[in-house]
């Protein structure tokens, strides 16, 4: 349905200026093709501005936007061959089905009986194939959005671009059309690219994330890497449940650093990330803590106990106060927990080791 | 549920004024007035018939009268259509404050009396005007045009009359229109004019019949504009039915007039309605 191999989009040094206001600082994203990845970040950190910028709908301050190698930067939007789905699908209210899917074709001087050809064959594709003579308004969210993405495909762009395209969707049906999307993605091998401010939708779908914040990009890596190993606290935060742990760095070697936590020494595997004796944040995800009543780690006081389907979600406090949050598989953990507990760090699992922010 | 049921039942009475109001002022006199047009004679003796009636389509001067309205009403508002469409188009686009003043220039016209602007039209269409001194020094024509008294300085000044009846619906519309449906349409392909005639035109449909509707009254039925602009040599139906009623006193004649006039405007409208009625029922169900 698309040409048979993707395409590579390139940006390259990306600023772009609202006036004095930086919505992209310097970007630079090479994406490879039939790649699926997802631009990542709280509202306002710049997503939709580069997604314009890549179709074309705003031209960027500085910088390139290449697709294999070759910048389009000068080309109008309906030049760039770049197909986009926007958030609110953006149908055609008055034509119907089949006619917005083949808006394309027909823009592009197709003869008739091709453009019949391709709608019926991109309807098949999204299973709509019973919908042709409708019009956008009598279809349900999910139906447009299958609409939006035939009518984009249909032109066989080179890149795909999809804003938010789960956001207007309940809980169950954003599931379906996530797999969806990836299995159409996976099967035309679109170099595609998903904007998103969810994070958790982030790590299901992409072969790789770009974490954004405030215009700048902080991470570009695999769902694992960005979770296991975010790069910055900022992507420490943002890309799922993380604990901060204040702690001292006692000692580091190139590999490794000694935190001491209250009373307790833990060996992190990490680089430490400040001067010895400067305090830091230790970084740990919910799932790589244990609880246990047997006395060992840090002494904590358990505030609440949360039930979550086959797991427990407890809610601890440090000695200092500081909360912290601990998954433990029911069957796995310690019937003889009371109010008073320790806790234990899996040091080889610790996701980040971080300055501590100066107070301001 | 009791209560919600007498309000509902007791709410009809708060149209009771406006509905005297009408009734008083605009469907009596109207019932007067096809009463008036059916009378025979012009002493309005009682006796009923359809002379008044035969009288005017008897004569093709009544009918050219009657034409040259309709088309002068054409003529106006396809030029507010074309003028007005860009202007409100720009103004949907615009920063909030721009649109604010820009709107309000748009509405000036409707503020300002309508002798006042009237007059100020006939200096500056005169033979020696403004407009003229312009197309003379521009090297446009050797002599002045005669703007003033002809068709062309009538049509002229109604289009910018009433420029804000077209302009006003047109931004409402306008407004409405989803600006990714524009970026998708390029995004697929389409250049700018093919976006403007198959996505921007057919969506604004609603608001140019509804401009087309009260240009076009607001045109054919401009007894100042017509007669001052026009002047004494051109003859429209609402100077036709003043001289009928006013200065020959044949009140049944310029009652049949009336009627006549306000049956081919209705029905030009009708079908304009009955247009946007089909337009509306697709864009919006
Ligand atoms: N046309 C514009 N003029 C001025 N500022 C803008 C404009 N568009 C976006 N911005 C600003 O740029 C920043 C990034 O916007 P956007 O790319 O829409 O963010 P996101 O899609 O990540 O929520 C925001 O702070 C927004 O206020
Ligand atoms: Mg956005």
């Amino acid at each position: 349905m698309t040409d048979a191999t993707g395409h590579a989009l390139t940006l390259a040094h990306i600023t772009h200026r609202f006036g004095e206001f930086v919505a992209a600082r310097d970007i630079n994203l090479e994406i490879r093709p039939g790649e699926l990845i997802s631009l990542l970040g709280p509202s306002g950190c710049g997503k939709t501005t580069l997604l314009k910028i890549i179709a074309g709908f705003q031209r960027q301050s500085e910088g390139d936007v290449l697709v294999d190698g070759q910048s389009i930067s000068h080309l109008p939007p309906n030049r760039r061959r770049i197909g986009i789905v926007f958030q609110n699908y953006a149908l055609f209210p008055h034509m119907t089905v089949a006619e917005n899917v083949g808006y394309g074709l027909a823009a592009a001087g197709k003869p008739k009986n091709e453009i019949a050809a391709t709608v019926e064959e991109m309807l098949a594709v999204v299973q709509m194939t019973a919908f042709g003579g409708r019009l956008p308004r009598e279809l349900s969210g999910g139906q447009q959005q299958r609409v939006a993405l035939a009518r984009c495909l249909a032109i066989r762009p080179r890149i795909l671009l999809l804003d938010e395209p789960f956001s207007a969707l309940d809980k169950n049906l954003r599931l379906d059309m996530q797999i969806e999307i990836k299995h159409l993605q996976r099967q035309s091998g679109i170099t595609t690219v998903l904007v998103t401010h969810d994070q958790e939708e982030a790590l299901s779908i992409s072969d790789r994330i770009a974490v954004l914040s405030r215009g700048h990009l902080e991470q570009f890596d695999t769902p694992t890497e960005i979770y296991d190993r975010p790069r910055s606290l900022f992507v420490n935060t943002f890309v799922g449940t993380a604990n901060l742990i204040p702690g001292v760095l006692e000692t580091k070697t190139a590999h490794d650093a000694s935190i001491r936590i209250g009373e307790t020494v833990v060996v992190v595997p990490l680089p430490g990330p400040v001067a010895i004796g400067a305090p830091v944040l230790v970084s740990v995800r919910p799932e790589a803590l244990r609880l246990s009543s047997s006395p060992g780690g840090l002494p904590v006081r358990i505030a609440a106990v949360l039930p979550i389907g086959p797991s427990l979600i407890y809610e601890a406090l440090l000695a200092d106060g500081t909360p912290v949050k601990v998954v433990q598989d029911r069957a796995g953990s310690d019937a003889a927990l009371s109010d008073t507990a320790f806790l234990t760090i899996m040091a080889h699992r610790i996701s980040g080791l971080f300055a501590k922010p100066s107070q301001s | 549920m009791a209560g919600a049921m007498e309000k509902k039942s007791n709410e009809w009475r708060l149209a009771l004024p406006l509905t005297l109001f009408f009734v008083v002022f605009f469907v009596a006199p109207l019932f007067l007035l096809i009463g008036i047009s059916f009378q025979a004679e012009r002493r309005m003796t009682g006796a009923l018939g359809l002379n008044q009636y035969t009288a005017f389509l008897g004569d093709r001067l009544n009918l050219e009268v009657l034409g040259d309205t309709l088309l002068l009403g054409v003529k106006a508002t396809l030029l507010c259509l074309i003028f007005g469409y860009p202007l409100a188009w720009l103004i949907a686009r615009v920063s909030a404050r721009l649109q604010a003043l820009l709107i309000f220039l748009v509405i000036l016209p409707i503020v300002t009396s309508v002798v006042v602007r009237t007059f100020a039209w006939i200096v500056i269409l005169g033979r020696r005007g403004i407009f003229n001194d312009a197309i003379v020094a521009l090297g446009l024509s050797p002599t002045p045009l005669h703007l003033l008294f002809s068709e062309t300085g009538v049509v002229i000044v109604l289009t910018q009359v009433q420029m804000p009846l077209m302009v006003l619906p047109l931004v409402t519309v306008l407004q409405r229109i989803d600006p990714n449906l524009a970026s998708a349409s390029q995004a697929l392909g389409a250049s700018a004019w093919r976006t403007f005639f198959k996505i921007t035109l057919p969506l604004s449909m609603p608001g140019i019949i509804a401009g087309v509707i009260l240009t076009y009254t607001a045109c054919v039925t401009a007894f100042v504009t017509q007669s001052l602009i026009g002047g004494s040599r051109l003859l429209y139906m609402p100077m036709m039915i003043f001289q009928q009623a006013m200065d020959l006193q044949n009140w049944p004649f310029a009652a049949a007039v009336s009627v006549m006039f306000m049956i081919s405007v209705l029905v030009i409208v009708g079908l304009l309605v009955a247009l946007s009625r089909s337009r509306a029922a697709q864009l919006y169900g």
